[in-house]
């Protein structure tokens, strides 16, 4: 187990610095043409430009500009070639990314734990009770629901609850928009989440909903069920002890990924539509000017959670399910 | 025949076979087995149908505008009147206004035209938008801006990772090691995060490398920054399938007759996982719309003024008080865009493989 757990480590980091290398990729080479020029604005002097070359090392080859990111991804200055030195984006875009992020990470996080614990939740009651009424009206009508909830575009969906719930009754049942911290007033950060939390997890809902039904249903026609049965079992522990159990391990790799996915920014939509300041947001802001640093940056960030996450489920995993345990 | 073959002898067959009556055993492929469970499944193709009337509806916006709207997708009508019912009626309402008795400007709340639904016989019919914009002819044509990138990167998608799949399932080894490194290096992104750091660091010069060259506002940005994004999700389950194809007696037997890797994989793996990758294609193709409308949402995908039903949408809801058609029709057009592919691409996978686990993980 220590030595699959140490290689998983190795894996973890070998596949973080191929990530960083794809990103530099993606930001550095595919933008073509001259960084220095892009940013030394609009009519620089041809001194001006070899300066910021210089200064930015794109006069160096990739592989040197490449550590020089790695560097500063460190301290949050990105040496983006559109980025915050860019003349022309003016002061907002001189934040430090890092700096950035880190203020977008309490707001992110409360939408997204709180989110996971409603769907995980929903999910698993929605799993259960379709599974247990498999082909009753019941178990169409929910799976009906939960297809719903899937084809729905979670910005639409955000958009449609503020404005039936939150902007359009004179008397609204919700708040619009807004984040109070949890340590400034615990009651008032949740109902302001409501909405939110809601949004995010319809589609996670109806995923785990329909993923767990069609596995339990296949557990159920396992030898160890009928076996379990057969032995005079009470058929609710069976359900309970034998089928979900059984068909849950499954869906732990599954969380882990989707949950380290949100917590890395994959929240992005929604927070756009509820204008909570966190970390998707930021990058969102910068999509409409194309300031790369940030959304690298972010990029980054979430690439981190779901290396470190899918290792974590890949233990987890390990640990639940010992027909897969390695020696 | 009197009495039933009990212990069977030489002769049951021939016995068996007077018992038939003379009609010629047809084959039957799997897939006529296939499209007869699929035929039973009236809500499915219900679906299909309702799925490929909003294709040929979108497929027909230039018609539709030309000789119904009478106006273009990109055409603004801030200044018009238009007769709706017999009352003429302005376009754009309200803003500032100089008012004659007074001889002062004043500013009025601006009220823009609402679904005029037949009235203005076939202006207008769902409304315009702040620029004066017919929306229903901006809805037909983002529909079918985004229904091209959502069925083109699907496409594409599915070609390239079933290809990289059957190369590592069919090879092993180090081809193995290293597509399945490649999907490993996408799977550890969040993908929708992926897709916007692509298509925002596309849009600032557009690709310009290996002889290829798209311009920023290209459609084939999104196209390609979506379908590049999620091959992984199709790659990884069809190599799991070939893997296993890969050590049935089926390909041995192949392999004794002297067939070549091409042949190997192309007339007898690929044939095997085409149902899956059927099912998956169907599937993909309402993930790629869902992501394409997120990316338009967010400015990554679709550029202004072209429309698709994610930058509609975002531009909608900043009237959404006011004129909440604008952000709530493209909305409605995608869920049931996609509700139409899931509920046919469950059914399908049903009908293909009443016992299959194919399941697209996310």
């Amino acid at each position: 187990m220590t030595a699959f757990v140490i290689r998983r480590l190795i894996g973890m980091v070998a596949v973080l610095i191929a990530v960083s290398f794809l990103v530099f990729i993606v930001f550095i080479l595919i933008p073509v043409g001259d960084p220095a020029q892009r940013m030394a604005g609009k009519n620089p002097s041809q001194q001006n430009i070899v300066n910021i070359r210089k200064k930015w090392g794109f006069d160096k080859p990739f592989y040197v500009q490449y550590v020089r990111m790695l560097q500063k991804a460190g301290t949050g200055l990105l040496p983006g070639p559109h980025g915050e030195y860019d003349v022309l984006s003016s002061f907002q875009n001189r934040q430090n990314v890092a700096h950035q992020i880190e203020r977008g990470i309490p707001v992110t996080f409360s939408l997204c734990i709180g989110a996971a614990l409603i769907w995980v939740l929903l999910g698993t009651l929605v799993g259960i009770f379709s599974a247990v009424t498999a082909g009753r009206w019941s178990d169409r009508l929910v799976t009906t629901l939960a297809l719903i909830g899937i084809s729905m575009p979670v910005f639409f969906l955000g958009i449609v609850l503020r404005y039936f719930l939150a902007e359009k009754p004179a008397h609204p049942l919700f708040p619009d928009g807004e984040y109070v911290p949890l340590t400034k007033d615990p009651v008032q950060w949740a109902y302001h989440l409501i909405l939110p939390w809601f949004a995010l997890s319809v589609l996670f809902i109806g995923f785990y909903g329909r993923v767990l039904r069609s596995n339990m249903l296949d557990t159920m026609n396992e030898d160890f069920v009928r076996t379990a049965k057969a032995k005079g079992l009470d058929p609710r522990s069976v359900l309970v002890k034998h089928v979900l159990r059984t068909s849950l391990i499954p869906l732990v790799s599954l969380f882990a990924l989707d949950f380290a996915a949100v917590l890395g920014g994959g929240a992005i939509l929604t927070e756009t539509v509820f204008e909570l300041h966190g970390v998707g947001w930021y990058a969102a802001q910068s999509v409409g000017d194309l300031d790369l640093p940030p959304i690298m940056g972010v990029t980054l960030y979430g690439a981190f959670f779901i290396v470190l996450f899918s290792a974590i489920a890949d233990v987890v995993y390990a640990l639940l399910d010992p027909r897969i345990r390695p020696t | 025949m009197a009495e039933p073959a009990t212990d069977f002898t030489l002769d049951t067959a021939a016995a068996l076979a007077s018992e038939e009556h003379e009609v010629a055993i047809v084959g039957r492929s799997p897939w006529y087995l296939a499209w007869r469970r699929l035929r039973r499944n009236y809500i499915a193709l219900f679906s299909l149908a309702v799925f490929l009337l909003i294709v040929i509806a979108c497929a027909l916006a230039p018609v539709y505008a030309h000789h119904v709207a009478h106006t273009g997708p990109n055409d603004t009508h801030v200044a018009e009147q238009v007769n709706v019912g017999g009352h003429e009626r302005p376009v754009i309402g309200g803003g500032a206004q100089f008012n004659a008795k007074t001889g002062k400007f004043e500013i009025k709340q601006v009220v823009i035209l609402g679904p005029t639904w037949w009235h203005a016989h076939g202006k207008f019919v769902l409304g315009a938008d702040n620029l004066g914009r017919d929306v229903a002819v901006r809805l037909l044509y983002g529909g079918f801006n985004s229904l091209k990138i959502g069925i083109g990167s699907a496409l594409i998608c599915t070609l390239f990772a079933s290809f990289l799949a059957l190369l590592a399932g069919y090879y092993g080894g180090w081809i193995d090691w290293f597509i399945t490194r490649f999907f490993d290096l996408i799977w550890a992104f969040p993908v929708f995060l992926l897709a916007i750091a692509l298509g925002s660091a596309l849009s600032v010069n557009g690709f310009h490398h290996f002889g290829i060259s798209i311009e920023p506002g290209s459609l084939w940005i999104p196209t390609l920054v979506i379908s590049y994004v999620l091959i992984p999700y199709i790659g990884r389950p069809i190599r799991g399938q070939i893997l296993s194809l890969r050590e049935k007696e089926f390909v041995e037997a192949a392999i004794g007759q002297g067939a070549g890797p091409l042949r190997i994989m192309f007339s007898d793996l690929l044939p095997n996982v085409a149902s899956t990758i059927l099912v998956f294609f169907t599937l993909i193709v309402a993930i790629n719309i869902l992501t394409e409308a997120g990316l338009s949402f967010l400015g990554a995908g679709v550029r202004l003024p072209d429309p698709s039903w994610g930058n509609l949408i975002a531009s909608g809801q900043n009237q959404i008080v006011t004129a909440p058609w604008l952000a709530l029709l493209p909305g409605i057009a995608i869920v049931l865009t996609v509700l139409s592919l899931n509920i046919f691409g469950d059914g399908l996978r049903d009908a293909l493989d009443p016992r299959a686990k194919v399941r697209i993980e996310r």
